[in-house]
C-alpha cells in the first residue's frame, strides 16, 4: 500500500482559509503588476540610455544589467531588503524593500529586451528616416518603435510569466504572498501536501493561460 | 535634362575614410539645377560611399561640399551639422536605396506621406493629395493602401522614388536603385527616373545601367579606387573614353552584357 491510499486527504480543512488564501493571492498578483511595470519602466529608460553614443553613459546601465543577470534573484532580494537600509542608513518600508530586488531584476531583463527590440530594426529603415530628413527622435518614435515595440512584447510578456513565480522567492522576507501564506496554514493545520498541492494549483491556473496567450502572440508576430 | 547654370550641388576635395581606409579620395563635382549626372565605376570604387557623403549620411573626412546656399567644411573646422540642423538640411536632399527600405508598418500612401507629415508637419489631408498625385505619377495610383509586402520589389522601389519626392527635394540621389531587382522590373523604375529627369528633377544617380547613361546623363563620372578617373558629356565618356581604365571597366561592362545575351 503506498502512502497516498492511505492518506486521509482533507482539503476542505486547507481550502476553509478563504481570506487568507485570497489575501496572499492578491499579494502576489500586486508584486508581480507592480515589479513588472517598475521594471518595464526601467528598461524603456535604461534601454534608451544604451543607444546613446557615450560610453559614460552606457557603461553604468551595461554593468546594471550584468549584476542583475549575473547574481541570484534570492540574493538580489535579500541584499536589498536587509542590506540596502544599512547603507543607506535609512529604514525602508518592509513592502518596498521586498520589492526593491524584483523590480530592478525586471528592470535589467526589460531593458535587455528593449535594446534588442531597437537594434533588431534593419539599418535601412534608419537611413531612409534619416534621409527623409527625421531627427532622431522623430524616427525612433514614428518608424523605430512602432515596428520594435510589437517584436518586443512576446520576450517581455514571457519575462513577466517567469517574474510572477519568482514573486514566490519573497517568501524568505516574510512577505505574504501565497507561498508565505501557505506555510502559515501548514503551520495551523499540519497539512503541507493539501496546502503545498493547492499552491503550486494556483500559480499554474493563473500562468497556464499566460503562456497559451504569449504562444499566440508570438505566433502572430512572426507572420 | 537642361541645365539652367545655378549650381545645386558642388562638393571640392570630397574625402572619407574609414579609419586607414580611403574610400573616397578627393572627389569634386558640380551640378547645375536640372543635371542629370551618372555616377558609373567597378564595385568598391567609392561611388556610393561619394553619394552618401552628399546627403551626409557619411560624414566625410575633408573637402567642402555645397548644397544650395549651405556650404559645410570638412576636417579641422568643422562645421558639419548636427541634430536639427542636420536633419535639416537632408530634408531638402532625397534619396532611394538599393533595398527600398520602405516602412513596412505603413502602406504605399502612408509611406510616401511620412516624410511631409513627420518632418514638415504638413496637415494630413494636404499631405494625402501630394501623395496620391505621387503615387499616380510613378503608376501606383491602384496600390496606394497596399503594404510594402505585397507590392514586387519594382512597385516598392517606385513607392520609395514617391516617398523622396514628396518632400520636394532640391535634388535626387539614386543609390544603384535597380540592382536588387529581378531584371524584368528594372525597365519600369528605369521609366520613372527618366521621366523626372525630364521633368527638370536635379539628380545624382549611382548605377550600372549603361543605357540609362548614355539616354539621360548629362554627365558622366567614372569613379575608380576612390577617385574620378573620367568626367564629361555621357556620349564622350562612355564611347571614347580617354581614360584606359575607364576603358577597362567599360569593356568588361559589354562583355557581360555580351554573354548574358549570348
Amino acid at each position: 500500500m503506498t502512502l497516498a491510499a492511505v492518506y486521509n486527504w482533507d482539503f476542505g480543512l486547507v481550502l476553509s482559509y478563504t481570506h487568507l488564501w485570497a489575501k496572499g493571492l492578491g499579494v502576489t498578483l500586486a508584486y508581480s503588476v507592480g515589479t513588472v511595470v517598475g521594471g518595464m519602466i526601467i528598461g524603456v529608460i535604461c534601454g534608451l540610455l544604451l543607444l546613446v553614443r557615450s560610453r559614460w553613459v552606457t557603461l553604468p546601465v551595461h554593468y546594471y544589467v550584468e549584476i542583475f543577470r549575473c547574481t541570484p534573484l534570492l540574493v538580489q532580494i535579500v541584499w536589498f531588503y536587509y542590506a540596502l537600509p544599512i547603507v543607506l542608513q535609512v529604514e525602508l518600508p518592509d513592502w518596498f524593500a521586498a520589492g526593491l530586488g524584483l523590480t530592478l531584476y525586471m528592470g535589467a531583463f526589460a531593458t535587455e529586451i528593449f535594446r534588442g527590440g531597437i537594434i533588431s530594426i534593419d539599418k535601412g529603415q534608419w537611413q531612409a528616416s534619416r534621409a527623409l530628413g527625421m531627427t532622431g527622435g522623430e524616427l525612433m518614435r514614428h518608424i523605430i518603435l512602432p515596428q520594435a515595440t510589437k517584436r518586443m512584447i512576446p520576450p517581455f510578456v514571457n519575462q513577466s510569466i517567469i517574474q510572477l513565480k519568482n514573486t514566490s522567492l519573497l517568501y524568505v522576507v516574510a512577505i505574504p504572498d501565497l507561498m508565505y501564506t501557505g506555510s502559515i496554514i501548514v503551520s495551523d493545520t499540519f497539512r503541507p501536501l493539501e496546502v503545498y498541492t493547492s499552491v503550486a494549483i494556483a500559480y499554474f491556473v493563473i500562468l497556464y493561460p499566460l503562456t497559451l496567450w504569449a504562444a499566440r502572440l508570438e505566433a502572430r508576430v512572426d507572420q | 535634362m537642361t541645365s539652367s547654370g545655378e549650381v545645386m550641388v558642388k562638393a571640392e576635395g570630397l574625402r572619407k575614410s574609414y579609419g586607414t581606409v580611403e574610400a573616397v579620395r578627393g572627389v569634386s563635382l558640380e551640378v547645375d539645377r536640372g543635371q542629370v549626372v551618372v555616377v558609373i565605376g567597378p564595385s568598391g570604387c567609392g561611388k556610393s560611399t561619394f553619394l552618401r557623403c552628399i546627403n551626409l549620411l557619411e560624414e566625410p573626412s575633408a573637402g567642402t561640399l555645397q548644397v544650395g546656399d549651405r556650404l559645410i567644411e570638412f576636417g579641422s573646422k568643422h562645421s558639419m551639422p548636427r541634430g536639427r540642423d542636420l536633419a535639416r538640411f537632408r530634408a531638402r536632399i532625397g534619396m532611394v536605396f538599393q533595398q527600398f527600405d520602405l516602412f513596412p508598418h505603413m502602406t504605399a500612401l502612408q509611406n510616401v506621406m511620412s516624410g511631409p507629415v513627420i518632418v514638415k508637419k504638413m496637415p494630413k489631408a494636404e499631405a494625402e493629395t501630394v501623395a496620391r498625385d505621387l503615387l499616380a505619377k510613378v503608376g501606383l495610383a491602384a496600390f496606394t493602401e497596399r503594404f510594402p509586402r505585397n507590392l514586387s520589389g519594382g512597385q516598392q522601389q517606385r513607392v520609395a522614388i514617391a516617398r523622396a519626392m514628396a518632400m520636394a527635394p532640391e535634388i535626387m540621389l539614386f543609390d544603384e536603385v535597380t540592382s536588387a531587382l529581378d531584371p524584368e522590373l528594372v525597365g519600369e523604375v528605369l521609366d520613372v527616373m527618366k521621366q523626372l529627369a525630364t521633368d527638370g528633377t536635379t539628380m545624382i544617380v549611382v548605377t550600372h545601367e549603361m543605357a540609362f547613361a548614355r539616354d539621360v546623363a548629362d554627365q558622366v563620372l567614372v569613379m575608380d579606387a576612390g577617385q574620378v578617373v573620367e568626367q564629361g558629356r555621357a556620349e564622350e565618356v562612355l564611347l571614347r573614353p580617354q581614360n584606359p581604365r575607364t576603358a577597362s571597366f567599360l569593356s568588361r561592362f559589354h562583355s557581360t552584357i555580351g554573354e548574358r545575351k549570348a
